[in-house]
């Protein structure tokens, strides 16, 4: 199984090969970072998690998304989603990859990683981040790797696998929850200490995971010959649109609970959100076209004959995916520090640094996704020619 | 390894010297703050001692006073002096009455009060939110006498406690902190208290290494020895009912820095009786 990784056209090499430079861009970048310190990058004093930790958030949603296509498949015996769970299951474990780098691009003492794990505080919701990722790793990468090579050999899975796939079911939605219990936890950061904050993120992931699934399917359909379905992908286009309709409502009950009571500590945030605070409005344009971009695209897609039409559903799955990633990759994480405790606006933006190594994280991500859907697009080709 | 050896020879040497001297530094009779009780009745003290301090905000108007307690902190324990604003490391610092104590203030109090200057410093909390949220137990609260701990060599620089804590009292290494610590001519560092590496965060221990050879905290030590700022700064035990702490507890009138958040500061501040009449300057 793993040698279809070894061999491959020309194209597939070229796009290992362009991940690879973006990986080695990034490489170079995070060696700055090392000797010199996080000071390289724009975080500061009051702002002190930005676009790491922001990106880590975001794609622990695209990891847990998984279980949007697992459950109907295997609780449900939703035949249509047979093509796509691979795909599912192979993205989750690139983004939980992803998530992973992203913790450790942030520390300040890298080579100590392991005292998470050596001295560990369970206490801490950080230890069972680490935990919960941990197992979502191996979780998925077992499940995928053995369905797959069954596959190959033509076989039936083995029985044993089928308890760690209804494990990796509520597992997927805990690597969300616990991500989300990181911040709302935190009685200094009213931003984050809201109780819907889970409910919040699993939504937003449910949208986001499954419309950047559909996107890869499309275009694993139009460069790898395999095709998911079109079933699969207005199942998919389904559920993204439940799960915006239904994070859009929980934005909206926040705003109310913040803005209705008035209570100045809960507003701030909000108010350097959509209007600037202080004169400090880093992250206003951002926040009305994430926000314009999601509230569009929803009521976009709610409309059936809209949503089934893949010329408009791609731009809208580039639409939700971009709308949640400035709303959880990049203002929420940021402005929980805003005010700080001491009453401080300190703006944050990051660096050219800092930009090169989220994308060389990411480019590892893609690297692997690549690799990984390639065994796929073998083993199944081969099938289907046989 | 090599540091803790230092330690503990220079603090044998103290204790040596003190007894020698016939200065009854052990007592803890005698100290407010003395070191650990030593042989039988120990395990009885231990971890019913919570160290605290009390603010008189009043006296500690006078810049000279508030200098007085950063510098001899800064020194004490090589706090780099980083002139980026975003990247400063404080252990104690100054910041504006109405940032420190926001639920004393309102619409209409004297913006001369609104300003004054507070000297803000770890509250070493009796519920610390920092210490919950850490992965690793690189800071964690000690069990007989209430300090916030911090461990510099097993911090991965996460900075979740910076993100947990509802005070800003804990700085982050961003860079190297060595080159921005005052030294000496010949180079070293103005104290044998070690430097910090790039990449952990760090905070206030209450001068725990100070606390351990019988001497106060010296931000208290410093703000006494500073004409009108006698008293401006008081430390001990507040779970001993004589202790001049829990005396000047029950006699003034004190708060607490966000009380309402349930993390049970020990620092607490006597808050000026009258408008201060020339507000001092901002941050020291």
């Amino acid at each position: 199984m793993i040698q279809n990784v070894f061999s491959g056209s020309k194209r597939y090499w070229a796009i290992l090969a362009a991940w690879a430079v973006l990986v080695a861009v990034g490489a170079a970048a995070y060696s700055v970072q090392f000797t010199d310190g996080l000071t390289v990058t724009g975080m500061s004093r009051d702002v002190s998690w930005g676009l790491y930790i922001a990106q880590f958030t975001f794609m622990v949603g695209i990891a847990a998304s998984a279980v949007m296509v697992v459950l109907p498949y295997y609780l449900h015996d939703y035949k249509a989603f047979g093509r796509t769970v691979i795909l599912g299951e192979f993205l989750a474990v690139s983004a939980v990859l992803v998530c992973m780098l992203f913790i450790f691009v942030d520390m300040g003492q890298p080579r100590r990683i392991v005292n998470v794990f050596l001295h560990p505080r369970p206490s801490s919701p950080m230890f069972w981040d680490s935990v919960v990722l941990f197992g979502y790793l191996i979780l998925n990468l077992v499940i995928a790797t053995v369905t797959i090579e069954a596959e190959r050999q033509e076989a039936p899975p083995p029985r044993w696998v089928r308890p760690l796939i209804y494990l990796s079911i509520p597992w997927a939605v805990s690597i969300h929850t616990v991500t989300a219990f990181l911040y709302a936890g935190l009685g200094a950061r009213p931003f984050w200490m809201t109780a819907i904050l889970a409910p919040r993120f699993l939504a937003s992931a449910f949208a986001s995971g499954p419309s950047l699934l559909i996107l890869l399917a499309l275009i694993v359909r139009r460069f790898g010959g395999f095709d998911v379905g079109h079933k699969a992908v207005r199942t998919l286009a389904t559920i993204v649109t439940y799960a915006m309709v239904i994070n859009v409502f929980f934005v909206l009950v926040e705003l109310f609970t913040a803005l209705y009571s008035a209570i100045p500590h809960d507003v701030d945030t909000f108010a350097y959100l959509f209007t600037g605070l202080e004169g400090h409005s880093a992250l206003t344009a951002w926040t009305w076209v994430g926000d314009g971009l999601a509230v569009v695209c929803t009521v976009l897609l709610v409309v059936p004959a809209v949503r089934r039409q893949e010329r408009f559903l791609v731009p809208l799955c580039a639409g939700v995916i971009m709308a949640l990633w400035i709303e959880k990759g990049l203002a929420l994480v940021v402005a929980g520090f805003i005010p700080s405790p001491l009453g401080m606006v300190t703006e944050y933006a990051p660096t050219v640094p800092e930009v090169l190594i989220t994308v060389g994280v990411y480019a590892v991500g893609g690297f692997v996704l690549t690799a990984l859907y390639k065994v796929v697009l073998s083993v199944r080709g081969r099938l289907q020619s046989a | 390894m090599s540091a803790s050896r230092r330690r503990f020879l220079k603090e044998l040497g103290c204790i040596t010297l003190g007894a020698g001297a016939g200065i009854p530094l052990l007592d803890p009779d005698l100290t407010p703050w003395a070191p650990y009780p030593q042989g039988e009745g120990a395990d009885a003290a231990a971890g019913t001692r919570q160290w605290a301090m009390v603010v008189d905000t009043e006296k500690c108007l006078r810049p000279e006073v508030r200098a007085a307690c950063v510098e001899a902190c800064n020194r004490e324990h090589n706090v780099p002096r980083i002139p980026d604003a975003e990247e400063e490391v404080h252990w104690i610092w100054s910041e504006p009455y109405e940032h420190v104590l926001p639920d004393q203030v309102h619409a209409h109090t004297a913006p001369e009060l609104k300003d004054a200057p507070v000297l803000v410093l770890c509250n070493h909390c009796t519920e610390p939110a920092c210490v919950k949220v850490c992965p690793t137990g690189a800071t964690w609260k000690r069990e007989s006498d209430g300090i916030v701990m911090m461990d510099m060599h097993r911090c991965i620089g996460c900075r979740y406690c910076m993100a947990a804590c509802p005070y800003g009292s804990r700085s982050f290494n961003w860079r190297d902190p060595r080159p921005w610590v005052e030294t000496e001519a010949n180079g070293k560092p103005v104290s044998d208290y070690p430097t910090r590496t790039k990449g952990v965060v760090e905070k206030c221990t209450f001068c725990a290494e100070r606390l351990r050879t019988g001497r106060p905290p010296a931000c208290v030590e410093a703000a006494n020895l500073v004409p009108g700022g006698e008293g401006a700064l008081v430390f001990g035990d507040v779970s001993d009912p004589e202790s001049e702490v829990s005396r000047v507890l029950r006699e003034k009138n004190t708060v607490c820095r966000r009380v309402g958040l349930g993390t049970g500061p020990n620092v607490f501040y006597v808050v000026p009786t009258a408008v201060p009449t020339a507000a001092g300057e901002g941050r020291a």
